[in-house]
């Protein structure tokens, strides 16, 4: 499903972010990342959505090489999988239902196909009540969970997420991680950034760890490791 | 594109003007006040031009026979001057209707040509346009070598002088349009600018999802034409009804009448409509667009 074959990433001003990582996720898997601040994370995160190009190395990723990729194909990309930040990133304008009717619009759906989908994905994440409100209106879980929705709505067969309980508080981590963990049930690969020693140690997944842009550790049902 | 996407992007564009509120309003007051000086610029050079034109059309050549020329001769020399390419009309008047011209300019004292009509000392003349009042010295030169023409009379040297002005006029009329013109285009594209720049999260955010850039662009290409286009309608109606009014007051006076003859409201509106929504059409896209493409690397 994913797979990295001595993957660099160089940023301009000379930072080596990662060095020679590889790795292989397969289908239905549910992975946390985890290492310190600065490791190299976030990079292995964003070269996955292609919001970085990896300076050597080869990846692949739901049947596109996204070493070789042109311009032009990155939002096909982007549309096979489902993202989600730590900061949400929502528009501030629209609502929640126009938010997560947003990435279907971008596939060019139909407005007969959305609204019903829209209203499910949202369903999913219990906020169907509050599609009418902007983002600005919900606490930081409930836009996390809008952006959750978002990323789902397509049914893509993976879904990315850079530190997604990162701005919430342990509770609401928790109802987020649980939703996390259903949509994994239902067979959708999640590949997740994480600080959360808590959440990690206790879903005993499997951990990939990465410290000075290398793969430290790769465990089934692993540990968080780290004291932080 | 399916034409189902192109009305999602003009929904949208219309939306996002509401969406973006006050930045919609900034943007579409810098293009109304910069279009506003612009047309009243516009509808000043329209009518200095107008003005110009009709001082230069006042211009003829007045072509005085030889008291000897028979009928025949003058209608020859009439048919030649006819040949010139360049004339536009020739009205002969003969020595009798010229008399009668003379005596009625002088009024009272017409008294003092009375009797003159058995022995008319005035040439017959013939009047001359020229399509292009330009020409005029040219086709008085060919006139002047013509059989049976013992003098003409152009106003030499003040038609000359009065052309210099007229076309100085114009040119410091168009240079002053051009100029403001790319001001106004600077000054707009510049405040979209900025609307867009608070925006470029959003456009982060929409690449990110998947969106592709024309996909992104067409919302702002709709809303930056929508934004001109309001941004010319305004000026254009301010412009129109102002105008009505000035004609209507300088109608009111009998003295202003005459001294400021203006271009009639119509079609200057229209042509003046034209242009404003041209412009602001075409300013609104192109803002928009250049501003969006410096976002959409993501």
């Amino acid at each position: 499903m994913i797979e990295m074959f001595e993957v660099w990433k160089t940023y301009p001003n000379g930072t080596n972010a990662l060095k020679g990582i590889n790795i292989r996720i397969e289908k239905g898997e549910f992975v946390y990342v985890v290492g310190p601040s600065g490791a190299g994370k976030s990079t292995f995160i964003k070269l996955m959505h292609r919001e970085e190009k990896p300076s050597k190395g080869q990846i692949f990723l739901g049947g596109f090489n996204l070493s070789r990729i042109k311009e032009r194909q990155i939002p096909l990309v982007r549309r096979s999988i489902g993202v989600v930040f730590q900061d949400f990133k929502l528009l501030p304008t629209l609502t929640v239902f126009e938010n997560v009717a947003f990435a279907m619009e971008v596939i060019e759906s139909s407005p007969k196909q959305i609204k019903p989908r829209v209203m499910d994905v949202l369903g999913q994440v219990k906020l169907k009540h509050k599609a009418k409100m902007l983002p600005s209106e919900l606490s930081g879980g409930e836009q996390q969970r809008v952006a959750l929705a978002r990323a789902l709505v397509n049914s893509p067969g993976i879904i990315i997420a850079d530190e997604p309980t990162g701005n919430l508080d342990p509770e609401t981590s928790w109802e987020i991680m649980k939703l996390f963990e259903e949509i994994n049930q239902r067979g959708t690969t999640v590949v997740m950034a994480t600080h959360n020693r808590e959440i990690v140690n206790t879903m005993k997944k499997r951990v990939i760890a990465i410290e000075a842009g290398q793969i430290a550790r790769d465990e089934q049902r692993g540990e968080y490791g780290y004291e932080d | 594109m399916k034409i189902r996407t192109l009305g999602r992007h003009v929904r949208e564009g219309v939306k996002n003007l509401g969406r973006n509120g006050w930045m919609s309003f900034a943007s579409i007051s810098a293009v109304s006040i910069t279009l506003f000086i612009l047309g009243v610029f516009l509808i000043l050079a329209m009518n200095v031009n107008y003005f110009a034109q009709s001082v230069e059309k006042q211009v003829e050549i007045r072509v005085f026979l030889d008291v000897l020329a028979t009928k025949e001769n003058v209608a020859q020399v009439e048919q030649n001057i006819k040949t010139i390419p360049k004339v536009d009309t020739v009205t002969f008047i003969p020595k009798e209707e010229g008399l009668k011209q003379f005596k009625e300019s002088l009024g009272e004292k017409a008294y003092l040509f009375e009797g003159l009509e058995k022995d008319n000392p005035l040439p017959d003349t013939l009047v001359v346009k020229t399509k292009d009042p330009k020409d005029t010295s040219v086709v008085a030169a060919q006139i002047k070598k013509l059989e049976y023409v013992k003098n003409l009379n152009y106003g030499e040297g003040t038609v000359e002088k009065l052309f210099a002005w007229t076309g100085a006029i114009r040119n410091v009329g168009i240079a002053f349009i051009i100029g403001l013109g790319f001001t106004a285009m600077f000054l707009i594209a510049n405040t979209i600018k900025l609307t867009i720049v608070a925006r470029r999260r959003e456009i982060e955010i929409m690449k990110l999802v998947g969106a592709t850039n024309w996909f992104i662009r067409w919302p702002f290409f709709v809303e930056g034409l929508l934004m001109g286009i309001i941004g010319g309608l305004i000026p254009t109606a301010m412009l129109t009804i102002g105008y009505y009014y000035l004609l209507d007051g300088i109608q009111s006076s009998f003295e202003a009448a005459q001294l400021f003859k203006l271009l009639p409201l119509f079609p200057l509106v229209y042509q003046v409509a034209m242009a404003l929504l041209a412009i602001g059409a075409f300013i609104g896209i192109w803002g928009s667009l250049v501003s969006v493409r410096r976002f959409l690397r993501v």
